[in-house]
């Protein structure tokens, strides 16, 4: 039986109309995230309501892209075929200062420094081909943090 | 209010769970309709009786199912479900059967997991299903997985749940050992049920420590061993004027809750829906936590485990790791949990596998476990848990 996940690219994110706004503003270096103009709710991942009150008032705003660590797991066996290049794979929860939760990756550490609430930074990092970014979070630099 | 007592599973089948598969791959309907065979032998009912039929997705179709499941058996039905909970499937089927059957609609419903392996299609040609490449997370445009998740590797259920682990141990610390012994019991189990996968081996936590780390902190043996194999069950009103084959185990209360798909939006990873969806099982059958006699509790993972014996209240919460340190989880012990086995030992049958947990109730409740029976079983507890913590169901099932 062939191998269905030989030469298949790593997957990489499509945009829609409403979530645009966000991977524009990581390819300008910037975190943007949605809220809700009704209950002024953050939001992410980005939406076309919102998901306290399903109002469709929404604004984007940039923000730090500052935030701690909410949990993580050292991944020894990939999670798929396709990202066994990056084991241990260092995935993570990261709550960010506005109070949403991005599902990440942590780079720039080594797997036994790593803590919960650890204060993190935002990595712009570029995808194969140079077309998209993808937002990955390292510990932030000291003196920066909260 | 609630289910009346007057629905109860009258009918079981299990297919041995097998690691290596010893039979030749067969197309989902063709398991379900021996499956069905199986579980209305048991409950001694003709296939004329049934009037309703609750199925998961079946690789043949991925719309129409119930339609095409009824086709392929032969059934005239007035329920007609497909659920979609994940490992919450088998208790969802359950309630859902007892509802339309307290309402009046049916009398006699089918409900089957299979999950042994379908052949290959011989054309050639055909591209590999999104589901083979990226199991319960879907790469769809516009789907928040493809776009948000699936590009920095956050897939399949080991992450998430280890995620959920480093969390706990995070906030109510953590102990190993008794995490490990959650395995341990349940292998002790495992080896007084001969269909078991690993019967025959029992384990120490010292076996669970030293086993791989998959995704830090769970072990190789604090994770599901995935078989082949298949489950069904049949719900029937008590009042048929025929007698039951065996003793019915009556439906007697339930609950499901679901909130978010993936870990990264739950609102609080600790907090999970098996909770609300419990209280409502206990409240509507009017039991106690201290009545159960048998707990099926939900266990891909060890961690799973812990945080419904938390949430569901049979502890409270921060303090399952002294639950499971003080009781004995084994079928002989104070605490009967998952005394087939649970998944991590019995096996885990791809989505079938919470419905070894219905079907072992059911096994207790009549008194048939052979080796490993709780004695004096009257009420059962089962829970259902699909995702990452994500659908969840629950039951509270009485001999009848």
């Amino acid at each position: 039986m062939t191998n269905p996940f030989e030469g298949m690219p790593k997957p990489l994110p499509a945009a829609t109309e409403t979530s645009a706004p966000f991977w524009a503003g990581l390819r300008e270096g910037e975190v943007r995230l949605q809220r809700c103009e009704r209950c002024g709710r953050w939001i992410f991942y980005p939406r076309s309501n919102c998901p306290g009150c399903l109002s469709n008032a929404l604004g984007w705003h940039t923000v730090s892209g500052r935030g701690v660590l909410h949990t993580f797991t050292v991944a020894h066996q990939p999670t798929n075929p396709l990202f066994a290049d990056e084991t241990p794979q260092q995935l993570a929860i990261v709550e960010l200062e506005e109070g949403v939760h991005v599902p990440s990756t942590l780079v720039d550490v080594e797997p036994d420094a790593i803590v919960i609430g650890m204060p993190l930074e935002p990595v712009f990092e570029p995808t194969e081909g140079g077309e998209g970014t993808l937002l990955r979070f390292r510990p932030a630099a000291s003196g920066e943090s909260r | 209010m609630g289910l009346r007592g007057e629905a109860a599973i009258v009918g079981v089948a299990d297919w041995k769970p097998e690691r290596k598969f010893s039979g030749r791959p067969a197309p989902m309907l063709e398991q379900w309709a021996e499956l069905a065979r199986l579980a209305l032998e048991d409950a001694g009912i003709a296939a004329d009786e049934v009037d309703g039929l609750v199925t998961p997705m079946i690789s043949e179709s991925s719309g129409f199912v119930p339609a095409t499941v009824a086709e392929y058996l032969g059934l005239e039905v007035n329920l007609a479900e497909k659920v979609d909970l994940g490992g919450a499937n088998a208790v969802g089927m359950v309630w859902r059967a007892a509802s339309a059957i307290e309402l009046g609609l049916c009398t006699v419903v089918l409900c089957a997991i299979p999950a042994r392996p379908t052949p290959r299609d011989p054309r050639p040609g055909r591209p590999f299903d999104d589901r083979y490449i990226y199991g319960a997370s879907s790469n769809s445009h516009g789907s928040p997985q493809a776009e948000f998740e699936i590009p920095y590797g956050h897939l399949a259920q080991n992450a998430g749940y280890s995620m959920i682990a480093q969390r706990y141990r995070s906030v109510y610390g953590y102990d190993e050992r008794a995490m490990a012994k959650i395995a341990v019991d349940q292998r002790t189990n495992a080896c007084a049920h001969p269909d078991a996968v690993f019967h025959g081996q029992p384990i120490t936590a010292d076996d669970v420590l030293a086993s791989r780390m998959i995704a830090d902190p769970l072990h190789l043996l604090e994770i599901v061993m995935p078989v082949a194999g298949g489950h069904a069950l049949v719900v029937a009103r008590t009042d048929r004027s025929s007698a039951p084959a065996h003793r019915p185990v009556v439906v007697a209360g339930c609950g499901e809750r679901l909130t978010v798909k993936s870990p990264a939006n739950a609102r609080d990873l600790l907090e999970t829906p098996v909770g609300v969806a419990s209280e409502l099982a206990f409240s509507m059958a009017g039991a106690s936590r201290d009545e159960i006699d048998v707990a099926c509790v939900y266990d891909c993972y060890s961690i799973t485990a812990l945080l419904t014996l938390e949430d569901a209240g049979f502890c409270k919460k921060g303090q399952g790791l002294d639950f499971v340190r003080d009781h004995d989880l084994t079928w002989e012990g104070d605490f009967p949990m998952n005394t087939h086995g649970g998944q991590l030992s019995y096996g885990q049958a791809g989505g079938a596998g919470g419905m070894s947990q219905v079907n072992e109730a059911v096994h207790q409740l009549r008194h048939e476990a052979g080796a490993r029976q709780v004695q004096n079983c009257e009420t059962a507890y089962v829970s259902g848990t699909g995702g990452v913590m994500s659908e969840q169901s629950a039951l509270i099932l009485r001999g009848g």
